[in-house]
């Protein structure tokens, strides 16, 4: 089996009496397209909420890559290279579309630029500039967003919205992209159009994803293995046809 | 492009007063007209650094001056007693520097609170900071004068406008490259969402700390050059009132617009030597003194000032964000008559790539951010669903 990339022990938190999540054990593997599933209010965006610092878990540990990141700060984690993006779009509404992907490309290591000489316009800073700009555009080309790289990005479409996002998280180089119903709200057709885009991150650039989603078919068309939350616990895991056609599992969807 | 402008209007101006002042020179009222104006500048901008592009609102923007003139006053006196030999303009290069630094230092103790309060609550605290300054000079027995009184050696007033316009290039030359540079990119993201700035990466308490620290540098400066302006330096001239004038000044001239808080500094300057020195001399010369009214109308225009900025403050609100208006906004919209005026082919895909045109501001405070990030979509309460389906 390939190397670990998340690997979540116990993972745990409450909300004062409320156990939003317990107990639980994932294990993402190199590569891996991961789908997290369960009825609403299970937990899921609470777990994303908890691998990437939102919360600080009440009990349990997660690790990247065997590095223990549990109580970092979300920066930190993302330094690490856990990058999200949010079921409700939370993109730089003012800024337009490259600048969105600028901002993610921030922290990288070769486009370091002091403050210094920002403010003095030495070469490096027009170095650097450029260079962003560049890396930027091959980001907005994965998603197919480059012909609308001026436009702002609150006047984007939906589904091109999410679509930022995923760049934006991208941009920072994870070795974890985490998506939090990155198919909400779109058309078949922008779904599929989707589906591509993430088999293609996944496939040419070696990420591995986790991604929590509501449509089955997306998730059974694109996963290899899921996890299914309700109530905070697990139901099931394993490929989608197992755990999908899970009495338990089809108990908490249907009821009854 | 906006930012050339600005070099060009100052620069000139500054290019103005130069010749101004070695051909003739100006009166002491114009002198001191320019050094206000100057002064207005580098705090409106610096200013809307904090409130315009980071999205902080800060109510204390009057005490970092505060701290500049006192601390830049008081060693100016220092020095001058100390050494008499040393050059006037040696003195205030070194009591501008250390007045200006000490400033710093106290918006960054300022921003420390910074990253954990947000919004109303960051604030009341930089509310607090302007008023306490203000007492502690006022209160510090008697080492800064009488009451905070502090008589301070002035500046020859054919130089000094000169010299505050040299540092409103200063500041605009910094301000505007820290927010046309990949940190000012991150700025603007903390003020567009802080929470997708941190899930970016971006270290939100670093930039918030170093965007205090530069603003209050700059008022430190602001503050040192009044003090060298005037014979006496007051506690109350920095409260605040005066606070919230520099905050007119950036609200009115477009918040996340540099070269609109220039205009807008000038503009309340103008209005503020208006009301309260030609509106006098107007009053004195056609009206008898001893006439009761006039000398009630008299009196009270410190106060009428305030109550004008605080209309104008609410009339921009109202008129920026009212539904009502939307209509009336986009037909007058001052780029857009620009627009219609050098009618340039214009190609909607090459625009405000490389610029800062920030104009609207959101709100620091999401509902749903504080109740939870959780909210599933087919829920009454998801606002992505809600808003999508009234477009």
């Amino acid at each position: 089996m390939s190397k670990v990339v998340l690997k979540t022990e116990n993972l745990g938190i409450s909300f004062g009496g409320l156990k939003a999540v317990q107990n639980l054990d994932l294990e993402i593997h190199e590569g891996q397209l991961y789908g997290l599933v369960g009825p609403n209010g299970a937990g899921k965006t609470t777990v994303f909420n908890m691998i990437t610092g939102v919360y600080k878990p009440t009990a349990g540990k997660f690790f990247l890559d065997g590095e223990n990141l549990t109580g970092k700060t979300q920066e930190a984690i993302n330094h690490k290279g856990i990058a999200r993006t949010f079921q409700n779009i939370r993109l730089f509404n003012n800024m337009t579309v490259i600048r969105n992907v600028l901002v993610g490309l921030h922290n990288q290591p070769e486009f370091k630029c002091s403050m210094i000489s920002s403010v003095f316009r030495l070469p490096r800073h027009f170095k650097v500039e450029k260079a962003m700009r560049e890396r930027a555009k091959e980001i907005l080309r994965i998603v197919g967003l480059e012909e609308e790289r001026n436009n702002l990005s609150c006047n984007l479409p939906y589904g091109k919205q999410r679509k930022l996002e995923i760049a934006r998280a991208l941009a920072t180089n994870p070795r974890l992209l985490c998506l939090d119903e990155p198919a909400a709200g779109m058309n078949p057709h922008e779904t599929a159009e989707l589906m591509d885009i993430i088999r293609h991150i996944s496939s040419e650039y070696k990420i591995t994803i986790l991604l929590i989603e509501h449509d089955m078919k997306f998730v059974s068309g694109l996963c290899d293995e899921i996890t299914v939350l309700n109530f905070g616990t697990v139901l099931a895991q394993g490929t989608p046809d197992i755990a999908l056609n899970d009495p338990e599992v089809i108990k908490a969807y249907i009821g009854g | 492009m906006e930012h050339y402008i600005n070099y060009i209007a100052v620069g000139a101006f500054t290019l103005y007063l130069i010749y101004t002042s070695f051909n003739g020179g100006f009166d002491r009222s114009a002198s001191s007209l320019y050094t206000d104006i100057g002064v207005a500048i580098i705090l409106a901008v610096s200013l809307s650094m904090v409130v315009g592009f980071l999205g902080e609102l800060s109510l204390g923007h009057a005490g970092f001056m505060c701290v500049g003139a006192y601390v830049g006053g008081k060693l100016a006196v220092l020095f001058t007693d100390a050494f008499t030999n040393l050059d006037t303009y040696i003195i205030f290069a070194i009591t501008l520097a250390i007045g200006g630094l000490t400033a710093m230092l106290c918006g960054f103790v300022i921003g420390l609170p910074a990253l954990r309060l947000r919004g109303d609550y960051l604030a009341i605290v930089t509310l607090a900071f302007g008023e306490i300054v203000r007492n502690v000079f006022r209160n510090a027995g008697g080492y800064f004068g009488n009451d905070g009184k502090l008589s301070t050696p002035r500046l020859d007033n054919q130089i000094l406008p000169l010299i505050t316009f040299g540092l409103v290039l200063v500041t605009l030359f910094v301000t505007q490259n820290i927010i046309r540079s990949k940190h000012g990119r991150a700025i603007t993201a903390i003020r567009d969402s802080e929470i997708a700035a941190k899930a970016t990466g971006i270290n939100v308490t670093k930039y918030k700390l170093i965007v205090f620290a530069i603003a209050a540098l700059f008022a430190g400066f602001a503050g040192v050059l009044s003090s060298y302006k005037v014979n006496k330096i007051q506690p109350d001239t920095f409260d605040y009132n005066y606070s919230i004038e520099i905050l007119v000044m950036v609200v009115l001239g477009g918040m996340g617009s540099v070269n609109g808080s220039i205009i807008a500094a000038t503009v309340i300057t103008f209005l503020n030597k208006f009301l309260t020195t030609d509106l006098v001399t107007i009053l004195n010369e056609n009206f008898n003194s001893s006439n009761g009214v006039i000398a009630y109308i008299k009196d009270s225009l410190p106060v009428i000032k305030n109550i004008i900025y605080a209309l104008i403050l609410i009339v921009i609100v109202i008129y920026n964000n009212a539904p009502a208006f939307k209509g009336f906004r986009e037909k007058y919209n001052i780029k857009n008559l620009f627009a219609a005026i050098f009618r340039r082919k214009q190609d909607p895909a090459k625009h405000q790539d490389d610029e800062a045109k920030w104009n609207r501001v959101p709100t620091k405070i999401e509902i749903d951010e504080v109740l939870s990030v959780d909210i599933q979509p087919g829920s009454p309460y998801n606002p992505d669903k809600s808003e999508k389906e009234e477009k």
